[in-house]
């Protein structure tokens, strides 16, 4: 690992211009992500600014037609938090299926949202609830937001604050893991809110999260799980490793989709 | 040693001494060892598979900040290659080809994880940043990473002395026999498996620190080694040419081995003579990404096997081929893993008259293999109980029905190759292990999944393995470069505590309390006044460590022998104290008594009066303190049934594990629960080998499952709470019974689980699958069988 500034504001503003000015700054929330590219060296941040002492990140507010999470909220937090559970099952339950205990007690829903992991599930909700990325300038659409593996709409020094979701009629989440990892091979919600009814996919594509318009079709004439079991995928857009060759994955999609509107 | 399994004794499950420390993290590991003027080194490893080394240019290395030196192959020219501790010979008698394996490559590199460079600096991250610095100029050459590769016409070398990739080309059993017994048969089944490569994955990584004083000339290695006096002959003796009185190898606290800390590494080595060239301490702790790339890989496996049965399914003979991959240097145990440790297992349970094996062992680019919990007996076990489930789907006779016609019922039984079982009784065994897994009701819970859309299977095996290997004699016959016995010393103290010195090692395994159980029980002497010193060549007087499941059966036989001579001198101590002759004294519960009188001694009086010795008889030296080697009689021969039912999601492929029902006899049982442990260990590694891991390389040699992200190891949640049952006989031959029960999961439980998933799978046609089944695997051999 290469020698860095550490560096842990006490405001939002603070870690923006901490970011400024430092050479190759990075935010770092739970460490999660960064800190084994870091170990592996495959990241060299000059300066890292932690969020830890920043106040006010923390928390899930219901705001009526929304649920805003705090950009620090941990994952184990989302799962637990009654107002989650009560109004978004399906981003409880998407929570509580991340990694293992202590990733789930680390990592951050903004961590994980700015890092954009093909393979993580936070933007598959994002995209699937319509949700809206807060940060310390704008406000930015999720459909706006993911562009691309490890790629998103964020500016170097851009902080997220907190992500808001649009409580829908119902959504359902399933997951299939990655057996070593646990990260998704393929992970689809399937979601009927303010935004339409929308699937989003993250796990089984190259490009990061995607949505499939001929399942949102089916489901839109008729919310079941028989309308999507036959929608496939193709298999040339999906990712290959040990766990998943394309046919087995774009198969996975579609099993996960009939079982995302089953919990539904 | 009749252990009523109350109180300490033996029978009792005392909680393990040994956890207190572990628990509160005050476990003493070599990296947490730390010598003053200690340096840090890094070991700069190959990244390609094979090439010729153009040159190596460490300059900018040497100049880092904190860098004291950087050695290569070329200083180290002149010092001894890594050696092998057995000698295989091939068909034709010729030997196995031996080639050198110098501790730091010197002209190739022939596996990604190969020693090129040690750097020492001050700081670990200091030496890590300058080994980046070291400009290596590789040569690419064609490299073979699998057994289909290396033994295709025409392929690349990894050993030009070695044509073909050949090893060896090793046999056993009577041919001609064999293939009579096939001419005759009423039926013949044949299968081919894979048995996969898998990495050991103990939790603490290798490590190493090395200190030579250059006053005395000693040298000190503490590393992380199963067998530490075994590690101070290899690389004493054959290495660095340092005497024994000159090099203490210590193995404090090791965090596991399974197998993989059984060998002497190269590091060892490099660190040993990098310690004597700069005379510093110099430390080297293994990070995980370099111990996928460096430990001892085990298993890989390919084979094809033949069943001959006559009409009534009595199995009449038996033919198998292996091919091994033994990656690309021979390492310690490595010829005889596939060898006596593999082939003389095969007629399992069963009186199999006739059984021929032949195993043709393949150098590869990849990381050397070794012995790996159970080393060779898994690989021999799952062919066998693939075969037989598959024969039983043949022929048409009950899967459990044609195990039982086949079994073994007398002893000892000479098998038709080498082994001579001593004892068994395999029929109860597999009845307690049928009626604790409920066999009989299971089509009723077969039906109840299917209405829920899933698949149910239920599979057996039936084995047995050969523990506690061997005698010295027997194995130097088979090629074997040292003894198999081992020591046990056991001192009494003026006052009546004991401390005992194993020349076993206890990495996991639980021996300060378990040895400290029998020593108690013997003695009479209080479980807490007896300590058990193991680890340290300055301590112990000799041993060979810990593997294949040889502890209690060899290292405890050696303890309680030296108990006897303790007794026996202790006998005369106290017939002097009693005036009576020492035909008459009996020792029993800690007392010496004169029989039919109330005239006692107890052992601590004996004790106090050896060391001071004022009334003492007469020619008898003072002091009781006894040591006993003891050299095994046979290999031992634990044997159980494992059932496994497992239910499969046909939709994704995705194998759940519901239940394992085990029965076994692992001989005298001396702390149930540390038994338990041990099985629930070995057992979990037999359900990652057969649903979860898997060691791949790329076509190119290079890793491609080189870290926990890829490489699946079993969680807790892949697991069923485990039926453990036992049906004990005692092993004859020695004085405790034991058999051994450290590698009994990991062996009898793959074959169970592979056969319960092909019983779930048969309803839709699939009747191969290899393991690892893993849901894209079985998902894959739904959508084949669909289409065919
Ligand atoms: C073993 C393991 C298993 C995992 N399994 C899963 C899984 O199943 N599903 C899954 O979704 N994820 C999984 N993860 C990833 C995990 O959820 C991470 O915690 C998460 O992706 C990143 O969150 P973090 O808070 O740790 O971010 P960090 O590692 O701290 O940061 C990650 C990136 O986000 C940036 N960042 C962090 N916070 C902010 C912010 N507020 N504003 C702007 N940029 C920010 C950082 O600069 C960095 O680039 C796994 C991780 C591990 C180690």
């Amino acid at each position: 690992m290469e020698d860095f500034q550490y560096h842990a504001p006490g405001s939002v503003d603070a870690a923006v211009s901490l970011l400024r000015d430092a050479e190759d700054g990075k935010v770092v929330a739970g460490g999660m992500s960064l800190l084994p590219l870091m170990k592996l060296g495959l990241a060299a941040p000059g300066g890292l600014v932690s969020l830890g002492k920043v106040s006010g990140l923390d928390g899930i507010a219901d705001r009526g037609s929304e649920i805003e999470v705090g950009a620090l909220c941990t994952h184990a937090q989302v799962a637990a938090a009654e107002i989650v559970r009560e109004r978004i099952p399906a981003l409880a339950a998407m929570a509580e299926g991340i990694g293992d205990a202590q990733v789930r007690n680390r990592g951050t829903i903004g961590g994980s949202v700015a890092h954009n992991d093909p393979a993580a599930d936070y933007p598959a909700a994002c995209l699937a609830l319509g949700a809206t990325i807060a940060t310390d300038r704008r406000e930015i659409a999720a459909d706006d937001f993911f562009l691309g593996m490890f790629f998103t709409a964020l500016e170097e020094d851009e902080v997220i604050t907190a992500v808001r979701f649009p409580v829908p009629t119902r959504a359902g989440w399933a997951k299939f893991p990655n057996p070593a990892s646990k990260y998704a091979v393929a992970g689809v919600m399937a979601a009927d809110g303010p935004a339409g009814v929308r699937v989003a996919v993250t796990g089984a594509s190259g490009d990061g999260v995607f949505r499939v318009a001929e399942m949102e079709a089916a489901l839109a004439s008729s919310f079941e799980p028989a309308s999507v079991a036959g929608v496939s995928v193709s298999a040339e857009a999906m990712l290959s490793d040990d766990a998943a060759g394309p046919e087995y994955r774009a198969h996975l999609v579609t099993v996960m989709a009939k079982r995302a509107v089953e919990e539904a | 040693m009749s252990g009523n399994g109350t109180g300490t004794g033996i029978g009792a499950s005392v909680k393990r001494k040994e956890d207190v420390r572990f628990l509160t993290g005050r476990g003493r590991y070599t990296d947490d060892i730390n010598l003053p003027e200690q340096l840090h080194a890094h070991i700069l490893r190959s990244t390609t598979a094979h090439a010729e080394i153009g040159g190596i240019d460490a300059k900018a290395a040497r100049k880092a900040p904190g860098v004291h030196a950087v050695f290569t192959g070329a200083d180290m020219e002149g010092v001894g290659g890594i050696p092998t501790g057995w000698l295989i010979h091939s068909k034709d008698g010729s030997p196995m080809v031996e080639p050198p394996h110098p501790a730091l490559a010197t002209g190739k590199v022939r596996y990604v994880g190969d020693c090129v460079a040690i750097v020492v600096a001050d700081t670990k991250e200091q030496a890590q940043a300058a080994a980046a610095l070291v400009e290596v100029d590789y040569r690419d050459l064609p490299a073979v990473a699998t057994i289909a590769a290396a033994s295709a016409e025409g392929a690349p070398l990894v050993w030009d002395e070695a044509p073909g990739n050949v090893c060896y080309d090793w046999e056993v059993g009577d041919k001609a026999a064999t293939d009579a017994a096939f001419e005759s048969a009423a039926h013949v089944v044949s299968i081919d498996v894979v048995n996969q490569r898998l990495v050991p994955n103990a939790i603490e990584p290798r490590a190493a620190l090395a200190n030579f004083d250059p006053s005395t000339g000693d040298y000190t290695l503490y590393t992380t080694s199963q067998n530490p006096h075994l590690t101070r002959l290899l690389l004493g003796a054959f290495v660095l040419g340092i005497p024994e009185h000159k090099l203490r190898i210590v193995a404090p606290d090791v965090g596991g081995g399974f197998g993989s800390k059984i060998p002497h590494y190269a590091e060892e080595a490099i660190l040993t003579w990098t310690a004597g060239k700069l005379a510093r301490p110099v430390k080297w702790t293994c990070d995980r990404m370099d111990a996928f790339k460096s430990d001892t890989h085990g298993r890989d496996h390919k084979s094809t096997a033949e069943l001959a049965l006559d009409a009534d399914g009595a199995f009449t003979g038996l033919r198998v081929s292996t091919t091994a991959n033994l990656g690309a240097y021979l390492s310690t145990f490595a010829p005889c893993v596939p060898t006596y440790l593999y082939g003389i297992l095969f007629a399992g349970p069963y009186t199999t008259p006739a059984i021929y094996v032949e195993v043709k062992a393949l150098f590869t680019n990849t990381v050397p293999v070794d012995a790996l919990r159970g080393a060779g007996r898994p690989e021999a076990t799952y062919l066998l109980e693939r075969l037989v489930e598959k024969a039983a789907r043949v022929t048409g006779i009950d899967r459990v029905e044609l195990r039982r016609r086949n079994f073994i019922r007398e002893f000892p039984y000479q098998t038709p190759v080498a082994l001579q079982y001593d004892q068994g009784d395999y029929d109860s065994t597999l009845d307690l292990a049928l009626a604790a897994a409920e066999w009989d009701g299971f089509e009723a819970r077969r039906e109840e999944a299917a209405a829920r859309g899933k698949l149910r299977g239920i599979g057996v095996s039936t084995f047995i393995e050969a523990c506690g290997i061997a005698p010295s004699a027997v194995v130097g016959s088979l090629g074997a470069r040292a003894g198999l016995y081992e020591s046990g010393s056991v001192r009494v103290h003026p006052t009546g505590s004991v401390t005992v010195f194993t020349g076993t090692h206890s990495h996991g395994q639980g021996h300060e309390t378990t040895f400290a159980q029998i020593v108690s029980e013997m003695l009479g002497v209080e479980f807490d006044a007896v300590e058990v010193v193991h680890g340290d060549s300055a301590r112990i007087p000799f041993g060979m460590g810990t593997y294949g499941s040889r502890s209690l059966a060899v290292g405890g036989s050696a303890i309680c022998k030296a108990v006897d001579k303790v007794v026996a001198k202790g006998k005369k101590i106290a017939a002097h104290l009693m005036e009576a002759s020492v035909e008459d004294v009996e020792f029993a519960d800690g007392t010496f008594t004169v029989a039919g009188t109330d005239r006692s001694r107890t052992i601590g009086e004996v004790a106090l009066t050896a060391y001071v010795p004022h009334n003492y008889p007469e020619g008898l030296e003072p002091g009781l303190e006894e040591t006993a080697f003891y050299d095994p009689l046979n290999f031992t021969f634990p044997a159980g049934t494992h059932v496994a039912e497992v239910e499969v999601d046909p939709e994704t492929g995705e194998v759940e594990l519901l239940r394992v029902a085990c029965s076994d006899d692992v001989g005298r049982i001396v702390n149930p629960m540390i038994v338990a442990g041990q099985l629930h260990g070995g057992l979990a590694h037999g359900i990652g080998q057969a649903l979860l891991e898997e060691c791949r390389y790329e076509d190119n040699g290079q890793p491609a499952t080189a870290s926990f992200m890829n490489y699946t190891m079993p969680r807790a949640a892949d697991l069923p709470s485990f039926d453990l049952r036992h049906n004990t006989t005692l092993c004859t031959h020695n004085p405790l019974g034991a058999k051994g029960v450290g590698e009994v999961g990991s062996i009898g439980v793959p074959p169970a689980v592979i056969n319960a998933v092909l019983d779930a799978l048969r309803p839709v046609g699939v009747t191969e699958i290899d393991m690892p089944a893993t849901s894209q695997r079985v998902w894959q051999a739904i959508q084949d069988a669909k289409a065919s």
